[in-house]
This record gives C-alpha cells, sequence and structure tokens, in this order.
C-alpha cells in the first residue's frame, strides 16, 4: 500500500515537473521572441556572418589584384561598389575585410571571455588573490583602451595575431570584474557552504558550482566586448597602427578611403554603414540576453510596455 | 569629508602604480633591442653597446624601472630621441588643441544630452521618448572616427561650410578658433551624448517617482523649478559620474580624430611616435593620459559631496 502510494506520487511529482518545465520553455521563447531588440540584433547578426564566409565565394575579383587603368571608379555594373585606389574591387575588399574585422573582434571576446572568467573566479574565490588581481584590473582599466592597444601593438609589432592579442588584454579587466562579481554573490550561497561541509575541493566548487552561475553576465559582457573591439579594431587599422596593410579590413578600408575621401565617397561610405550594423546587430543581442536572462531587468522592461 | 579625501587618495596609489608597471612593461616588451632601432641597422655592435649604457638598458629590470619611475615623479618623462627634446615639453607643445577639443566635445555633448534625456524621461513612452532613444542606441554603435569622417564628407565636401582641416590656435581669434574645431568637436560630442541621455533619462525617470517629488508638487511648486532644482539637481549624481566615464572615450576619441583632421594634438603625437617607434613619447603620453584621466575622476568624486549632502554626510 505505502509503496503503491509513494510510486503515484513520485509519477505525480513527475507528471508537474514535465508541464512546468513545459511552461518554462514556452515562456522562454514567448520571452525571446516578443523580445524585437534582440530579435533584430540576432538577424543582423547571422546575415553579416554569412556575409563574411560565403561572401568571397560569391564575389569574382581578387582582394590583391591591383589595376591602376580601373582607380576609384564609382559603383557601376562591372564593380557594384565601385573600386579603391589602388583599383581593387571595393566590395571584394569587403567582403573579405568582414573575415578579418569579425574574425578579430570574436577572437578577441573569446580570449577576453575565457582569461576574464579565470582570472573573476578565482580572484572573487580567494580573498587574498582579490586584493593583488582586481588592484591589477583597476591599473589596467585606468588606461584608455585605444592607448594601450596602440602601445602594445607599437611594441608588438603591427600584425593581425598581436591586434588580438593587444585587444584581448585591454578587455580582460572588464570580464573579470564582472565574474568576480557574480562569484562573490555565488559563493555566500548555503549551497556552497554544503558542498564545503562535505569536503568538496575548491577546484570542484568553482568550475561545477560558481562557474556556471557566473555564466550569463558573462555572455552578455562578451557580446559587448566583441561589439567594443570590432570598433577599436577598425579605430586601430584606420590610424595605421592595426591589421597590416595591404590585408583588408574594415578599418583598412576607411584608411586608404581617407586619402580620397574628396573623390570616392564609397570607400568611406561603405565599410562605415558596415561597422555600424555589425556594432549595433551585437549590442542589440547584448541587450537583449540581458533582459532575458536577468529577471529583474526583463520585469522592469514589461512594466515599461504596460506604461 | 577630508577623512574620505583622504583614503580616496590613498586607493589611487596602488592604482597608479600598476599603471606605471603596466607602461613600462609594455615598452621592455618590444622585440628587438630598442638601441639598434634607434640607430638603424647601419649601427656598429659598438654603437649599439654605448647607446645601450647611455640609455641603461644594460641594467637588471627592476633597475631601470626604479631609475625610471624616480624620474617620473620629479617630473621628467626622458627625452625623445628624434625629436631632440623632453617628452614633458613635447606633451605640453601638444595639450593645447587636444583640451580645446575635449572641452568644446564635452560642451557639446552636454548640450545635446541633458535637454534630449529630461524631455524623453518627462515623456516616456511617447514617440519623443521613443526618438530620443533610438538616436542614443544608433549613437553607441557609431564610433567617433565614422561620424567624423561622414561629416567631411557630408558638411566639407558637399557643402562646403566648415574647413575639414587644420588647426588654428586660440590667439588667431575665437571664431577662427572654433571654426577650425566644430567638426571634431561635434563628430566626438554626438556619440558621447548618446550614453550621457541615457543615464539622464534614467537618473530622471528614478527621481521623478519619488515621493518627495509629490511632495514638492502639491506644495505647488513650479513645473521649471520642479525639474531643474528638485528633480535633475537629485538626478545629477549618475549623470555626473558618466561625464567623469566618458573623459576616458573622449580622450580615445580625440586621438582618432585628431588624425582626421589633422589636429596638432596629443593624439597625434603619439600616431607619429608610434610610426617613428619613438618609445619614450609613448610611454609618457600613455602616462600623462591616464593619470589626467584617474584626477578627473577623482574630481568628479569630490564634486558629488558638493552637489549632494548626503554624500558628504555620510562619509563622515
Amino acid at each position: 500500500m505505502d509503496a503503491l502510494g509513494s510510486n503515484a506520487k513520485r509519477l505525480e511529482l513527475s507528471q508537474v515537473k514535465q508541464t512546468l518545465k513545459k511552461e518554462q520553455r514556452r515562456l522562454q521563447q514567448r520571452r525571446f521572441l516578443s523580445n524585437t531588440l534582440m530579435l533584430t540584433g540576432n538577424i543582423i547578426i547571422v546575415l553579416i556572418t554569412a556575409f563574411a564566409l560565403v561572401g568571397p565565394y560569391l564575389v569574382s575579383y581578387d582582394p590583391y589584384e591591383m589595376d591602376p587603368v580601373k582607380r576609384l571608379q564609382p559603383p557601376g555594373a562591372e564593380h557594384l561598389l565601385g573600386t579603391d585606389n589602388f583599383g581593387r574591387d571595393l566590395l571584394t575588399r569587403i567582403v573579405y575585410g568582414a573575415r578579418v574585422s569579425i574574425g578579430v573582434g570574436f577572437s578577441v571576446a573569446l580570449i577576453s571571455a575565457a582569461a576574464g572568467m579565470v582570472i573573476g573566479l578565482y580572484s572573487g574565490y580567494y580573498r587574498a588573490l582579490d586584493q593583488v588581481l582586481m588592484r591589477i584590473c583597476d591599473g589596467l582599466m585606468a588606461i584608455p583602451g585605444i592607448l594601450l592597444a596602440i602601445a602594445l601593438v607599437a611594441a608588438l609589432g603591427p600584425m593581425t595575431e598581436n591586434v588580438i592579442i593587444a585587444l584581448g588584454i585591454v578587455f580582460i579587466p572588464y570580464v573579470a570584474r564582472i565574474v568576480r562579481s557574480a562569484t562573490l554573490v555565488v559563493r555566500e550561497e548555503t549551497y556552497i557552504e554544503a558542498m564545503k561541509a562535505q569536503g568538496a575541493s575548491a577546484t570542484r566548487i568553482i568550475w561545477m558550482h560558481i562557474a556556471p552561475n557566473t555564466l550569463s553576465p558573462l555572455v552578455v559582457q562578451a557580446t559587448f566586448i566583441f561589439a567594443d573591439a570590432i570598433i577599436t579594431e577598425a579605430a586601430l587599422s584606420f590610424l595605421g597602427a592595426g591589421v597590416p596593410t595591404p590585408d583588408p579590413s574594415w578599418g583598412n578600408i576607411l584608411y586608404d578611403g581617407k586619402l580620397v575621401i574628396f573623390k570616392a565617397w564609397w570607400m568611406t561610405v561603405f565599410p562605415g554603414i558596415l561597422i555600424i550594423l555589425t556594432v549595433m546587430g551585437l549590442n542589440f543581442a547584448g541587450d537583449g540576453i540581458r533582459d532575458m536572462v536577468d529577471p529583474h531587468s526583463s520585469l522592469s522592461f514589461k512594466r515599461k510596455k504596460k506604461k | 569629508m577630508n577623512l574620505y579625501l583622504v583614503k580616496r587618495i590613498l586607493a589611487l596609489i596602488p592604482v597608479l602604480f600598476v599603471v606605471s608597471v603596466v607602461i613600462f612593461l609594455i615598452i621592455h616588451i618590444t622585440p628587438g633591442d630598442p638601441a639598434s632601432v634607434i640607430l638603424g641597422e647601419s649601427a656598429t655592435a659598438q654603437d649599439v653597446e654605448a647607446l645601450r649604457q647611455q640609455l641603461g638598458l644594460d641594467l637588471p629590470m627592476y633597475q631601470q624601472y626604479m631609475n625610471w619611475i624616480l624620474d617620473v615623479l620629479r617630473g621628467d618623462l626622458g627625452e625623445s630621441y628624434f625629436m631632440k627634446e623632453s617628452v614633458s615639453e613635447a606633451i605640453f607643445s601638444h595639450l593645447q588643441p587636444t583640451l580645446s577639443l575635449a572641452i568644446l566635445a564635452q560642451i557639446i555633448a552636454l548640450l545635446i544630452a541633458i535637454p534630449l534625456g529630461i524631455t524623453a524621461a518627462l515623456r516616456r513612452g511617447t514617440a519623443a521618448d521613443q526618438t530620443v532613444m533610438g538616436f542614443s542606441l544608433l549613437g553607441m554603435a557609431i564610433p567617433s572616427f565614422l561620424l567624423a569622417l561622414f561629416l567631411i564628407l557630408l558638411v566639407g565636401v558637399k557643402l562646403q561650410w566648415l574647413p575639414v582641416a587644420g588647426y588654428k590656435p586660440l590667439e588667431a581669434g575665437l571664431w577662427t578658433h572654433l571654426k577650425y574645431l566644430i567638426l571634431p568637436a561635434v563628430s566626438l560630442g554626438a556619440i558621447q551624448s548618446a550614453l550621457i541621455t541615457r543615464m539622464t533619462r534614467s537618473s530622471m525617470l528614478e527621481v521623478l517617482n519619488m515621493n518627495y517629488m509629490k511632495a514638492a508638487r502639491s506644495k505647488g511648486v513650479k513645473d521649471r523649478q520642479l525639474i531643474y532644482k528638485h528633480a535633475l539637481r537629485n538626478a545629477f549624481l549618475p549623470i555626473l559620474t558618466v561625464i567623469g566615464q566618458t573623459f576616458g572615450g573622449l580622450v580615445t576619441g580625440a586621438v582618432v580624430t585628431e588624425t582626421i583632421f589633422n589636429i596638432p594634438g596629443i593624439g597625434q603625437l603619439i600616431i607619429n611616435s608610434v610610426e617613428r617607434r619613438d618609445y619614450e613619447v609613448i610611454q609618457g603620453v600613455v602616462l600623462f593620459v591616464t593619470c589626467a584621466y584617474v584626477f578627473i575622476n577623482l574630481i568628479v568624486d569630490i564634486l558629488y559631496g558638493v552637489i549632494d549632502p548626503r554624500v558628504r554626510l555620510e562619509r563622515k
């Protein structure tokens, strides 16, 4: 009798769990769709990524091939977006440049997220380490990002890899800060205390129980860093201190375009619009993810709509 | 207040220490020997060795750092090997244009941001609010150097209203001075204003819902006074923080904007130094700008107490 009763209860419980899970999923889907900003952002990101991945197979010119006869041709049938000051097809340069610019941005986001996560977790968990690591972060954050990046690239040498390393270093503290403050909250939770009482090792607690709880702020921050890294790379390359020529990057194209800005508006306008679109897409996505994962901001989001 | 001030200033010491170590290390991780870079490829090994000794590059790293930082604390940022003048002289001769540009840009940013932010907050949810917020989203996605390029295309090339390059010092007359700075300052300030607008709006919204606002309104305080004296003053603290923080962005933007408009400021100094691999100057400029940024934020913190007596009392 008793066993039967508990079995029935268990069945009931699992049913309730199932319906709850379903409801939760439905709620998440609705939240995702009602979040138009995030939807727009994601669509922009998907389109631009596709542009960067597939584009090179669709264009028929070589991004490095110069043709002095066809210098600075305005947009037309032969060259859809015109040609640059070396007679290279601008659309081709922009398509290949998308790979470089987005590639740099993504790598920087990945590097700073990974390193920032480790630093943030350990300095949040070990108070002694915190003092040292956070002072270093404070110091790094006090140096204006682009100056730090310029100095690093100047010291390491003008190579795309070095631009990624330099920007990675610039953005690590911004991740570390966020992960650290999330860690500080989680480490005070009762379940962490319970884990400790059971004798779990620090590594296990940090990586199995604290790290997953810092993921959502981390992802939001990494998205914004992705956008910032694209802007900063463009600025560095535009200054001639970033991705070396003749490799195409959006910043490099703008650098060439500045020299002929009075003759060839298309060299400035097209890569410029792409940078703005990409950054906007990433910002929207970041805002959207934040609204989705943070119950406070999504509540305020709804309240705002009602008013 | 004084105790707070002392604490706040003491807290700067580790930050500035880290900054100085980082900047020192960056320059010293340079692949290749600075001495041979300076002398070029034709130099003999003897010459390089002599210069290494002259520059103190043969000393151990910590010794080099100590020598450098002691000089810096005395106000000596070293000599530029290429310009044949001291780094501090080079910085000060390039300071005025950057300062003019930054101040003008900040004024423009505030002139755009504060009225727009207040309007958006007062008309929350209306078309006006959405338009303002839309522009601010756009502003946050546009780097200032792109806006600068677009403005050159529009105003300089198509309309030809304003000069698109060059710089005239203040001595040439206020209007001439400003005329050359308008485009760069607008491109910097407009972008800066995006963030400040958002901050003003959300900070105003918070204050507008406070009970003391209702009390003031029911007491019969006039709208204008209500907004500017009761709401804005209370909403100003977070706005002030953002203004302090955007100074970093302003300097960053100025570096790029100066090279676009050919303004002989700090930005151009550092870019030219990168091209020449003039490490002493790069090191000096980054250190100088960072210190300026840190101190501006210190001043902002002190201003808190002036604007908001509650902060002053709390800190006692």
